[in-house]
């Protein structure tokens, strides 16, 4: 502790150069807490999938439908608790930027399938005694401003009604909050009946299942059965874990991850170049004066540990105002303004944030710190 | 005049010999600005990919026509007689089999990537005679084309690329149907490169279409001929379709992910150039500063503070402009032409597409680097011109 | 030990010191023999070269001798390891240099209290310390000044209080009027006299300057790597 005040007395000998240095690290960090919440973005679906969920589809692709009495013949499968059918509706709200996703369901199943969307028993009920009624996620409600009571205009691409009109209109009885951190909120459903008995064509077909196993660990002895149950039928189906399925989706948009990590590779490389300099800079301006610590009785360890201080403080400023700021950017919405389902910093990387700021200090300072270490101080005090 | 210029040229003589002394700092900084010309570069590509990707799927005198109200073929649909009277609308252009004009089915099936092993959604496109005709460049590269009325298909080159089970031998699984891969095709690098193509027919008997459409695709005989060709359709009591330039239409498709790609590279770009514009600032002011005395000397001596100036400038708009372009070539190696594929939202299906390092990214690039070391050597310059003579000379 | 050898703070034995400089080997000390009692002030000279701040060094454990043996208040230093030997110089050895090497990132005060950091004295104490030491160079008033702030003796005068506050033996001075005038030098000088008479304080210090020998002790001459207590041409 006594030392700090030696660490901070250096770095302000040249103020404009540790300042500029702060600022490359403040801006390494700002991308590394901007580019995790876009990580996340991709990653998060995956992350909270129930263990306990397979998704089944048909089998050639997701676009095409299933029976809807298909649902009593998966629960009937040895080892499912409950199987619940969603179906993608693909309507566009005002204009095709504005996308999300709407979904016909059964209320009940719903909320028994997803126990991470919580709505209030009142809502709820409101819901059950609507048939046009639907409920959308906080974080969508919140995008487009959207209250109870509002009446939401969507246009079928796919479904149009029965009376040859496109335009769907719910009424929006209830808003659900995630349980989790993760939980997308940017999803929009309304009752399957409702949709079944309006929609032109299509009558008692859906797109998918989600299927509740009661022991995860036999979830893919589970799902083998019921792609066994429909096996050589007109619609055979494919059935996986719900992290598969997601992962495999984000697979398709791309190596998301892959990505981020070459440019958080080349940013930080940059930035222990501009930080390892400065280091260097200031270690060999300053030859003599570590010569003259160790004259009096400064160990070598101590030196060294006095040049890895100053790097440590140097990078955990930077750091900290760097994570700060795309925290603060990260809140003020994600850059499709609002077409990804979640958009935060996850605390796992706030906490690798903080362990690559002292290995970056510890990267940057290593080199001059060693040099510190090994200076002969006979030697240094002739120059 | 001349006097002038023959400072500038011995100050910055002497400037760039000092460069080594400090080797170390000037390497961080060239290296720094490379690293974010090569992320810029890089990310960028991946829009002008999917741009170019699309642009080459479009012919200047195509169309689509589509069911109105529909964006894309996959929420499209038409009748057997919709198809035909569209096909034979004023301002096709013809030969000697008719007129140029191809209703076509779309569908998608899965087939896992070669990469990761997991599902993605392949356009699987029912064609009829017309159909290669009307894409640009359409040529078999490998195999044969399809018999027509057989469960034989052919695969754009993307395609056989980046999914599994796409060879030439090897069938993919419809319904109950084993349907063989007798050929490979190209087509200009467009979209069609990441479909598997069958005939209409066979498609339409396997997911029981009757004899519907999805979309008409035409040339015609002018790009001028598009108006018309629009309204005619339109008008048609008989018809409830909507005709787009193809152009338009694939415009249209990738313009989201384009934005959004090249929205978010400019962010990092941005964010990162700032980075490396501090360290460019920082490699400076050192060199100044460790120059000060030989600066201070040189105006004592009566040289004017503009040379000075331009001498430091050019020191980082040197270090700057090789950054720049080692930053762009080590990009164009390790991007160009390096093929991938991702969703198309609109069509909900596969799009493979090369990263695109064109010229005109390069220079941006190039460019981008030589702002950051044109604001990371001014005030360093103008800080050294400014120095007083006799305080500097003291200093040391 | 008799009482004579008790009393010798400094013995150096058949020490010799050889650098290299590449191929090159320069034997700047040869076999050469030093006692110093305590409470001792001795004066160092020779000309320019002939190893003076080399002895200075090996007795004040900031280098090792190629041969021989360096024991100071008993204790051999030049076979203790680094980390030893830098606790032993924290504890019994003052620094005085001709450029003073202070921080110039530190405050008078802070740089006095420099030493002081490698003791467990409370951050009060360190400071107490510090003012006392700052005091007895008569810099009291100066405490918060940095040293660019303050005139070469001044400097050198805060140098002398950074070197004393730890309390040490023995104290090494390479030219400490090496830089300064005669007034400031004469200062300086009156200050080691007053350390050394008042407070009993061992001192070498190595001069060019025949005035400031003149104050020591005793003085002895280096040339050619041995000690003689005439000066040579
Ligand atoms: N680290 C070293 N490496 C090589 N040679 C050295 C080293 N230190 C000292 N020398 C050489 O040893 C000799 C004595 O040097 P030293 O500094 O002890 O002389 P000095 O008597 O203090 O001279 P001055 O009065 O100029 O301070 C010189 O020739 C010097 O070049
Ligand atoms: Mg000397």
């Amino acid at each position: 502790m006594k030392y700090l005040y030696l660490i901070f007395s250096s770095l302000k000998r040249k103020k404009l150069r540790t300042g500029l240095t702060i600022l490359s690290i403040v801006v390494a960090f700002l991308l590394f807490g901007y580019l995790s919440a876009i990580r996340q973005a991709f990653a998060a679906g995956v992350e909270v999938a129930g263990a306990d969920r397979l998704i089944v589809r048909h089998k050639v692709s997701i676009i095409q439908l299933l029976p809807q009495s298909y649902e009593s013949r998966i629960e009937q499968v040895e080892g499912v608790d409950n199987a619940a059918h969603s179906t993608w509706f693909g309507g566009i709200y005002q204009e095709p930027r504005n996308f999300f996703a709407q979904m016909p369901v059964v209320p009940e199943e719903l909320f028994d399938m997803y126990p991470e969307y919580v709505l209030s028993d009142e809502q709820k009920k409101a819901w059950l005694a609507t048939r046009s009624g639907a409920i959308a996620g906080r974080g969508l409600a919140e995008r487009f401003g959207w209250k109870l009571g509002d009446r939401i205009p969507i246009n079928a691409t796919i479904w149009s009604k029965k009376d040859g009109g496109r335009t769907w209109e719910f009424d929006l009885v209830g808003i659900y909050d995630g349980a989790e951190k993760g939980t997308d909120t940017s999803q929009f459903f309304f009752r399957y009946d409702f949709f079944d008995e309006t929609r032109a064509f299509g009558e008692g077909l859906v797109g998918w299942y989600t299927v509740r196993v009661s022991d995860p660990d036999a979830a893919a002895e589970v799902a083998a059965a019921i792609d066994a149950e429909f096996a050589n039928s007109p619609s055979e189906t494919k059935s996986e874990p719900e992290g598969a399925f997601i992962q495999g989706f984000a697979n398709q948009i791309g190596n998301i991850g892959f990505i981020i990590m070459s440019i958080m590779s080349a940013v930080f490389f940059t930035i222990l170049l501009v930080a390892g300099n400065t280091m260097a800079y200031t270690v060999r301006e300053r030859t003599g004066e570590l010569a003259v610590l160790k004259a009096i009785g400064f160990t070598d360890r101590g030196v060294l540990s006095l040049v890895l201080g100053e790097s440590l403080a140097l990078t955990l400023v930077g750091g900290a105002i760097g994570l700060g700021l795309s925290w603060l950017l990260v809140s003020m919405g994600d850059p499709t303004q609002g077409s990804l389902p979640v958009f935060y910093i996850p605390t796992r990387d706030i906490f690798l944030g903080l362990l690559l700021i002292a290995a970056t200090a510890f990267v940057a300072g290593i080199i001059p710190a060693l040099q510190a270490q090994k200076l002969q101080i006979a030697d240094a005090l002739r120059r | 005049m001349f006097n002038w210029f023959s400072q500038v040229i011995s100050v910055i003589g002497f400037s760039i010999r000092s460069i080594p002394q400090r080797k170390g700092s000037s390497i961080a900084a060239l290296l720094g600005i490379a690293g974010v010309v090569a992320v810029m570069v890089g990310v960028l590509s991946i829009a002008q990919g999917i741009a170019r990707t699309m642009e080459s799927s479009a012919g200047g005198d195509n169309a689509v026509v589509l069911r109105s109200g529909s964006d894309t073929e996959m929420m499209s649909g038409l009748g057997g007689d919709e198809a035909r009277i569209i096909g034979e609308a004023p301002g096709i252009a013809r030969d000697d089999s008719g007129t140029l004009a191809s209703p076509e089915l779309f569908v998608i099936i899965n087939l896992p990537m070669r990469t990761t092993g997991t599902d993605a959604n392949v356009p699987l496109r029912g064609v009829l005679s017309q159909a290669p005709k009307i894409r640009n460049d359409f040529k078999i590269v490998d195999g044969r084309m399809f018999e027509w009325g057989l469960n034989e298909v052919i695969v754009g080159s993307g395609a056989t690329e980046q999914f599994t089970g796409l060879e030439i031998g090897s069938s993919i699984e419809v319904g109950q149907e084993q349907w063989p891969v007798v050929g490979i095709f190209e087509a200009g690098g467009g979209v069609a490169e990441s479909e598997i193509w069958v005939d209409a027919s066979v498609l339409q008997s396997a997911y029981r279409r009757g004899n519907s459409y999805q979309s008409v695709y035409a040339k015609l005989t002018a790009p001028a001929a598009f108006d018309e060709f629009r309204d005619n359709l339109t008008s048609d009591p008989r018809l409830n379709v909507k005709a787009m330039r193809e152009t338009d239409y694939y415009a249209a498709q990738s313009e989201m992910v384009y934005n959004l790609i090249t929205g978010l590279g400019t962010l990092i770009a941005v964010i990162m150039g700032l980075g490396a514009i501090f360290g460019a600032l920082n490699t400076m002011y050192t060199a100044v500063s460790a120059r000060t005395r030989e600066i201070a000397t040189l105006r004592a001596l009566g040289f004017h503070s503009g040379p000075v100036i331009i001498s430091v400038l050019s020191e980082s708009l040197l270090l700057a402009c090789m950054g720049g372009l080692i930053g762009a070539a080590l990009a164009w190696l390790a991007f160009d032409g390096f093929r991938t594929a991702t969703l198309n939202w609109s069509s909900f299906s596969a799009i493979t597409f090369s990263f695109d390092v064109n010229f005109s990214l390069l220079l941006q690039g190039i460019v981008f680097a030589l702002v950051i070391g044109l604001v990371g050597g001014l005030f360093p310059a103008v800080r050294a011109a400014r120095q007083p003579v006799a305080h500097a000379l003291r200093e040391l | 030990m008799t009482d004579n050898s008790d009393n010798i703070l400094v013995r150096a034995q058949g020490v010799d010191k050889v650098f290299k400089r590449g191929s090159e080997e320069i034997h700047v000390l040869g076999g050469l023999d030093l006692e110093i009692p305590r409470g001792e002030f001795l004066a160092l000279m020779g000309p320019s070269g002939s190893g003076k701040s080399t002895l200075l060094n090996l007795v004040g454990g900031l280098d090792r001798p190629s041969e021989g043996v360096v024991e100071v208040g008993g204790k051999r230093i030049d076979k203790l390891s680094e980390r030893k030997l830098a606790a032993w110089r924290a504890r019994h050895v003052g620094l005085v240099f001709q450029f003073y090497n202070l921080m110039p990132v530190l405050s008078a005060l802070k740089n006095v209290e420099l030493p002081l950091l490698l003791t467990r004295l409370s951050k009060a104490e360190r400071k107490k310390r510090a003012n006392v030491a700052l005091d007895i160079v008569g810099l009291a008033h100066r405490a918060g000044h940095y040293p660019r702030q303050l005139s070469g003796g001044e400097q050198q005068r805060t140098g002398i209080a950074r070197a004393i506050v730890t309390d040490p033996t023995l104290l090494l001075c390479d030219e400490p009027t090496g830089d300064l005038d005669r007034k400031s030098g004469d200062e300086i000088l009156d200050l080691l006299q007053a350390l050394n008479q008042e407070q009993g304080k061992t001192i070498i210090m190595v001069t060019h300057d025949i005035h400031a020998a003149e104050r020591a002790t005793r003085t002895l001459y280096l040339n050619k790597g041995r000690l003689s207590t005439e000066p040579v041409d």
